[in-house]
């Protein structure tokens, strides 16, 4: 079985083939929204760091952003720096080039153009050319094994775990069965569940993994001393009949499908085994879909039971709909409803494969929702104090 | 034949979700392991959230999807709401260190 997309000259395969205007620190972020206005067809990020910060909390914010650089969704990219910041774009744009010598990357160091309007030319002209280079390559057949699956919920309600996540499920064991990657996150959103991902995990090492960031995540959360309950499950999920972060998580996990658990990684680490590989991030939805898409996903399937919009700058993001009132109440953003599980109108194998179905799609070069939209949701985490 | 108003998750579950606004003193039509039961359920039941289907004494579990979800904080009667107000997480309770 094949997808359409862009065979990049390391072997990775691209479903996109954005110019991505990325700034290396905040100081940087209207600028870069800037160059982006100017150039069709060029996709940018803000953020909120990038300086003042230390150790392996500043190495981590690289990572990421050299990453989305990296990323094969991504046919070039333009850096922009202020030019005094800790997280400098010239060593960001220098660690792309060495990572992708094939890729075009172009630098713009606002003091040195001499202020935000020179800069902004600067990048503007060097994106266009971007662009029109992008725009001649052309889809090819590439094996779906080649796809990493990035799985979400957010906005989760009490249908969650009767009909979008168990659909997803099937979906991600269709993807595995086929050869690909599917990535599993939240790790807040497996408490209680733990247990359950553990018991297929395909060694003993692996299983202890889980155990370990299922602690850290536990005892961040209590050192706040207080009931984490409002934080997660958040209002919200509670409105829409979650109770506890073990009845939210069992009800998240179902994402996961069936298949071994072949890895507990990092945030952002790259994805490299093939099968379900669980990321350890929050269950912050941007903070997750940024280390997830940093790690190596081309795609993004997200479910929600109370609304979101939210998607990727660089992957397409697909809504599925837990129930059919919120899939016809948000239709703008919603790519696919699993509510008709819950009516009974369909299982959870249909839907499943309907979800598979329209992943190929999407990774063949059909938009969702939350890209023509132009929702380019991006957070870093943080692992250490802004000094 | 009337439609399905709750699931239950797994058979050993002691609360339903229903997929359906229950008002008081309805009874609910829930499947159970493939047979129709009805349940009298005596509160208003929002969408998406559960009522007692067993009788829950305080500090017992409650069971949804064959797990533990929680304990309950107070007693809870057949038919009655199941959440936030009567039942606690055991886990992240960073005010109970």
């Amino acid at each position: 079985m094949f997808f359409f997309g862009y065979q990049r000259p390391d072997g990775t395969s691209g479903l996109r083939n954005h110019i991505l205007i990325m700034p290396s620190v905040v100081c940087a972020n209207r600028v870069a929204r800037g160059i982006s206005q100017q150039v069709t067809g060029t996709v940018w990020i803000e953020h909120q760091h990038g300086c003042c910060q230390l150790g392996v909390d500043a190495e981590l914010t690289k990572q990421i952003l050299v990453a989305h650089g990296c990323h094969p969704n991504v046919y070039g990219v333009v850096v922009v720096g202020l030019g005094c910041e800790t997280n400098s774009a010239q060593n960001i744009a220098d660690s792309i080039r060495a990572l992708c010598p094939y890729k075009p990357v172009h630098l713009v160091v606002i003091q040195d153009q001499g202020g935000s309007l020179k800069a902004t030319a600067d990048g503007a002209s060097a994106a266009m050319h971007m662009v029109q280079q992008a725009s001649s390559l052309e889809r090819k057949p590439i094996d779906i094994s080649e796809l990493i699956l990035g799985t979400e919920c957010g906005g989760s309600d009490a249908c969650s775990g009767i009909s979008a996540n168990p659909a997803l499920g099937t979906a991600s064991d269709l993807l595995i069965d086929a050869g690909g990657s599917v990535v599993l996150a939240e790790t807040t959103e497996l408490v209680g569940a733990e247990h359950l991902v553990a018991s297929r995990a395909v060694n003993e090492a692996v299983a202890k993994r889980c155990f370990e960031v299922i602690n850290r995540c536990e005892k961040a959360a209590m050192a706040m001393g207080v009931d984490m309950r409002g934080g997660q499950p958040t209002p919200g999920n509670i409105q829409g009949g979650l109770s506890s972060i073990e009845e939210k998580s069992l009800g998240c996990v179902y994402k996961a499908g069936t298949k071994p658990l072949q890895d507990v990684i990092e945030y952002a680490a790259p994805i490299k085994k093939r099968g379900l590989v669980w990321m350890d991030t929050p269950g912050h939805d941007i903070e997750q879909i940024t280390g997830m898409v940093a790690g190596g996903c081309q795609i993004v399937v997200f479910t929600t039971g109370r609304g979101t919009c939210c998607g990727s700058p660089i992957v397409p993001t697909l809504k599925v709909a837990t129930n059919t009132a919120i899939f016809e109440k948000m239709k703008d953003n919603m790519d696919i409803n699993a509510g008709t599980i819950v009516t009974g109108d369909e299982t959870v194998q249909e839907v499943g494969h309907r979800i598979f179905n329209e992943m190929i799609l999407t990774a063949s070069g059909k938009l969702t929702k939350a890209e023509i939209l132009g929702f380019n949701d991006f957070a870093l985490k943080r692992i250490g104090p802004t000094m | 034949m009337s439609k399905i108003q709750a699931i239950i998750m797994a058979s050993n579950d002691n609360t339903a979700t229903v997929v359906e606004s229950i008002s008081p003193n309805s009874d609910v039509q829930l499947d159970n392991a493939g047979n129709r039961i009805s349940v009298h359920v005596i509160e208003q039941i929002p969408f998406g959230h559960k009522f007692a289907i067993k009788t829950i004494a305080k500090g017992d579990s409650i069971v949804k999807y064959g797990e533990s979800i929680g304990i309950a904080s107070q007693n809870i009667a057949i038919g009655q709401h199941v959440h936030v107000h009567n039942m606690e997480s055991t886990r992240g309770r960073g005010d109970k260190t």
